[in-house]
C-alpha cells in the first residue's frame, strides 16, 4: 500500500458547506484522493461513532493524521465528538469560519438558550409544545464555541466557506509535512477597487443601490472602492484570502461589499471593534449605521457576543 | 427490556441526525424514532437585523442549498419593502437558482445515494461510497466530477459566490449578464443537459432496475404531498401557487402567502426540528403508519405527483413513461431518486429557456427599495422541498420576527415513518445485520435530508 495520509473529517454545529468546498475542488478531487485516505467523514462514508452495529457504548473515531473539523461547538455531542477527534488526529484543522470563530450560527449568541427556545417552538406556523425537546437529543452549551475554545487547534482554515484552493493548499501542505496559515493581509490589501485615500465620505448609506461602476461587464479594477463609495465593506478588518490563488476578492468581484466572512485579520482580532475605528479614524459618522452586531456575524463566539442583557435585568 | 439499536450518525445525508429502534423480548420492532440534532436558531438571531442583510445570512441554513434560502429571503425582504425587483433581475435570479438546483442533484445522486445501488446495500462500509465509486470506475468518476464542478462553476464564475451567495439584493440582482456571458453560459447548460439525460438513463438502466422491488418497498407509507405550480398547474421551482394533495390524489392550492392556515408544526421531544402537518385538513398530527394524520411529503417525489404536467419537452415526457410506470401519486419512497433526476432534466432545459430570452441581458437589474415597515413571504421550491421565509420589518427595516419552515422540515415526521416502517419489515427475531441497518438508512437517503 502506499503512504496515504489518514484524514478523519467531521462537521459540528454547521452547514456541510465547508464540506461541500472540499467537493468543488472538481477534478482536482480525484487527484487528492489519490493522496490521502479518509478514515471517517460521515457526509460521504458510512463509518459509526458506536460501531458498524451500532452496538458499542464508547464513540470511536479511528486514528488519523489529520482531523478536519468545520463547525463550531453549540451541544454535548459536538464537544464529545471535537474531543475524540483530538484524542484520535495528530494535526487539527479548524475548517471554515464557524470552526475558527463560531461563524453565523454564534450569531445566537446575543440571545440566551431560552430565549432561542421561546420563539423557535411558538413561531406563527407551531403548535405550542408542553417541554422543549430532551429525549435522545444532545443538550444545549449555554452558546456556541469556536473549536479552539474547546480543544487546541493546530491550523486554522477560515472561510465561509474556504476557498476550495486555500483547502487543497493547506492539504497538499500538510502531505509535504508544513503547516501553514493563510498570510495575514486583509481583504483590501487584494482588492483591485479604486481608491483616492481619506476624506472622501462622511456617512455610510444601506446597501440599496448598484455600486458606481466604469462598466459593469469589466473587471473589478474599474469600480471605485466601495467604502469611498459610502457603502459598508469589512474588507479593511477582513482576512484576505477568499479569492483563492486568483487573489480577487469573491463577493466585491460581483459588485457586493464584504461582510467579513474570513473572520478578522489576526485570529484574535474583533472585527467590530476594528472596523468601528477603521471608520471614525477616516471621519465618517458611525451613527450612520442602523446597528453594530453585524459586523460580528462571521465572528461572535469567543465571548465578542454576548446576550444583550441578562434575566436580572430584565 | 427488549433491545435498542442506535445507527448514529446517520451518513451520507447532509444535516445531522440518528435512530434508535427499540426491540420487544421477541426480537420485534417495538417503536423507532429519528432523531433530528441541530437547532441553530435562525429564526431568533435574525431578529434586530438589517432585513436586506438577512439574504446574506440564512443561506448558512444549508450549504447544499444556500441559493434556496438566498432567494426565499430577497423574495420576503422585497415584500417587506413593497419593492417589484427589475425584470432581468428576477430572471438572473431564476436563472441562478434553477442552476443550482441541477447541481443539487447531481450531487445527491451520485455523491451521496448512487453508492447504495451501484456498490449495493449490503456492501462493506469502507466500499459503498463514492470513493469506492471512484476506484471501481474512474472513467465515469471523472465525468461525474467534471460535470457537476462545470454546473457549480457557472454559478461560482457569474456571480462571484457558489456556497452562500451574494447576488440577490433588494429589487434585483447585483450583476448584469453581458451578451458573452450569456453565450458562454447556454453552451454549457447545453453540455449540462446532455449530461442530465445521459444520467437518467444510465439510472433507468443500470441503477434502479436490480433492485426495482426494493424501490417499490422499502419506507412504503402513505402520505400526501405539498409542491409548486404555475398557473397551468406545471411544476415550478422558482415560485407559484402552493398545491397541497391528499394520499387519494385530491388536492387543493394556495398562494404561499396565507400558508399558516394551511400547515402547522408539530414539536415531539425526541427532535430538535419540528414537524409539520396539513393542519387545514382538521385530522391532527399523527405518524401512525396504517392511520397516519395530517402527513405529507415535500421534496422531488411531492412535486413530481402534484404537478399536472412539465413545462419543459424532455421533462414532460419523463414523467409521462414515469407516470405509467408507477401511477399518480405514488407512494414508494425510493422514486424520490428517479423525481429527482427528472427534475435535473427540467432544470437544465427551464436554465436554457431563460438564457435563450435576450432580455436576460438587459443592464436595468436591480429597482429601488427603501427600508419600511411590513410583512413579507417568501417561497421557492428548494431541493429539499417548499421552502418559506415569513418576515416582519419596523419601520427603519430590521427584522421584527422570522419565521422559516425548511425544506427537509416537511419531511422529518415522514422520514421517522420511513424509517419505521423499513424497520418493521427488516428485522425479524432480533436479527440485525449492517445490510438491514444500511437499508433503514437507504429509507432516510431517499429523502436527502
Amino acid at each position: 500500500m502506499s503512504e496515504k495520509v489518514t484524514v478523519a473529517s467531521e462537521s459540528l454545529n454547521s452547514c456541510a458547506g465547508c464540506e461541500i468546498a472540499v467537493v468543488d475542488l472538481g477534478a482536482r478531487l480525484l487527484d487528492v484522493l489519490g493522496l490521502i485516505d479518509f478514515v471517517h467523514i460521515p457526509v460521504l462514508m458510512d463509518h459509526k461513532y458506536y460501531g458498524q452495529a451500532g452496538d458499542k457504548t464508547k464513540m470511536d473515531i479511528p486514528e488519523a493524521t489529520v482531523g478536519l473539523i468545520s463547525g463550531g461547538i453549540r451541544n454535548q455531542e459536538h464537544l464529545e465528538v471535537a474531543e475524540e477527534m483530538r484524542k484520535k488526529c495528530k494535526i487539527i484543522i479548524a475548517l471554515g469560519t464557524c470552526a475558527t470563530h463560531g461563524g453565523i450560527p454564534a450569531l445566537i449568541n446575543e440571545f440566551t438558550n431560552d430565549d432561542l427556545f421561546k420563539r423557535y417552538y411558538s413561531t406563527e406556523s407551531t403548535d405550542q409544545p408542553n417541554k422543549i425537546p430532551d429525549d435522545g437529543v444532545p443538550p444545549l452549551l449555554d452558546r456556541c464555541y469556536a473549536v479552539d475554545e474547546k480543544i487546541k487547534v493546530d491550523v486554522y482554515l477560515p472561510g465561509c466557506p474556504p476557498h476550495p484552493d486555500n483547502i487543497i493548499n493547506a492539504l497538499t501542505g500538510l502531505i509535504s509535512g508544513k503547516t501553514e496559515d493563510l498570510p495575514k493581509k486583509s481583504v483590501c490589501d487584494t482588492c483591485p477597487a479604486i481608491r483616492h485615500g481619506k476624506g472622501q465620505v462622511e456617512k455610510l448609506q444601506k446597501f440599496f443601490i448598484t455600486p458606481e461602476f466604469k462598466n459593469p461587464a469589466e473587471p473589478i479594477d474599474n469600480m471605485k472602492c466601495l467604502l469611498e463609495q459610502g457603502i459598508l465593506c469589512m474588507g479593511p478588518v477582513t482576512r484576505a484570502g477568499c479569492g483563492g490563488d486568483k487573489k480577487t476578492p469573491r463577493c466585491i468581484s460581483a459588485g457586493v461589499p464584504c461582510r467579513g466572512c474570513y473572520g478578522p485579520v489576526k485570529q484574535n482580532g474583533n472585527q467590530m471593534l476594528d472596523m468601528l475605528n477603521a471608520l471614525a479614524s477616516n471621519g465618517i459618522d458611525i451613527k450612520s449605521l442602523p446597528e453594530y452586531s453585524s459586523m460580528l456575524r462571521f465572528s461572535g463566539a469567543h465571548d465578542l457576543l454576548k446576550p444583550k442583557y441578562t434575566k436580572e435585568e430584565v | 427490556m427488549g433491545q435498542v439499536i442506535n445507527i448514529q450518525p446517520i451518513t451520507r445525508i447532509e444535516g445531522h441526525a440518528s435512530i434508535e429502534i427499540k426491540l420487544d423480548d421477541n426480537g420485534s420492532v417495538k417503536d423507532s424514532k429519528v432523531h433530528f440534532l441541530a437547532l441553530r436558531g435562525f429564526e431568533k438571531f435574525v431578529e434586530g437585523k438589517p432585513a436586506e442583510e438577512v439574504p446574506r445570512i440564512v443561506p448558512r441554513i444549508c450549504g447544499i442549498c444556500p441559493w434556496h434560502h438566498h432567494m426565499a429571503s430577497i423574495k420576503a425582504v422585497d415584500d417587506c419593502f413593497n419593492v417589484t425587483p427589475a425584470p432581468a433581475g428576477s430572471m438572473l435570479r431564476e436563472l441562478m437558482q434553477t442552476i443550482s438546483h441541477l447541481e443539487d442533484k447531481l450531487l445527491h445522486f451520485f455523491f451521496l445515494a448512487a453508492a447504495d445501488f451501484v456498490i449495493g446495500p449490503d456492501a462493506d462500509y469502507s466500499a459503498r461510497n463514492v470513493i469506492g465509486i471512484a476506484q471501481a470506475n474512474p472513467e465515469l468518476a471523472k465525468k461525474i466530477v467534471t460535470m457537476r464542478h462545470k454546473a457549480k462553476m457557472i454559478l461560482e464564475k457569474f456571480s462571484g459566490k457558489a456556497i452562500h451567495p451574494i447576488t440577490a439584493v433588494t429589487g434585483g440582482f447585483a450583476k448584469p449578464m453581458t451578451e458573452s456571458d450569456r453565450k458562454e453560459i447556454l453552451a454549457e447548460m447545453r453540455e449540462l443537459l446532455d449530461f442530465s439525460m445521459f444520467t437518467i438513463e444510465f439510472a433507468k438502466k443500470k441503477v434502479f432496475p436490480p433492485y426495482i422491488d426494493t424501490v417499490k418497498s422499502l419506507g412504503l407509507i402513505k402520505t400526501g404531498f405539498l409542491g409548486t405550480v404555475d398557473d397551468e398547474g406545471a411544476l415550478n421551482l422558482y415560485g407559484g401557487n402552493l398545491r397541497m394533495m391528499k394520499p387519494d390524489g385530491t388536492y387543493t392550492d394556495f398562494s404561499p402567502k396565507n400558508y399558516t392556515d394551511y400547515i402547522s408544526e408539530h414539536v415531539v421531544p425526541y427532535s430538535y426540528g419540528k414537524m409539520p402537518y396539513a393542519r387545514f385538513w382538521n385530522e391532527g398530527f399523527s405518524l401512525d403508519l396504517d392511520q397516519p394524520k395530517g402527513i405529507y411529503r415535500a421534496n422531488t417525489l411531492a412535486r413530481i405527483n402534484v404537478c399536472d404536467k412539465m413545462a419543459t419537452p424532455k421533462a414532460q415526457a419523463e414523467l409521462e413513461e414515469f407516470r405509467e410506470k408507477f401511477g399518480r401519486p405514488t407512494q414508494a419512497t425510493l422514486l424520490y431518486h428517479w423525481a429527482r433526476l427528472i427534475e435535473a432534466v427540467y432544470s437544465s432545459e427551464h436554465a436554457i429557456e431563460l438564457l435563450e430570452n435576450k432580455a436576460i441581458t438587459d443592464p436595468y437589474i436591480r429597482a429601488k427599495a427603501e427600508p419600511k415597515a411590513g410583512r413579507g413571504v417568501g417561497c421557492v421550491e428548494a431541493p429539499r422541498g417548499t421552502l418559506i421565509h415569513d418576515y416582519t420589518t419596523d419601520e427603519n427595516g430590521l427584522i421584527k420576527t422570522a419565521n422559516m419552515i425548511v425544506g427537509t422540515t416537511h419531511n422529518l415526521g415522514p422520514i421517522n415513518m420511513s424509517v419505521d416502517q423499513a424497520a418493521r419489515s427488516l428485522i425479524k427475531n432480533g436479527e440485525v445485520t449492517e445490510g438491514i441497518m444500511n437499508r433503514i438508512e437507504m429509507a432516510v437517503r431517499a429523502y436527502d435530508p
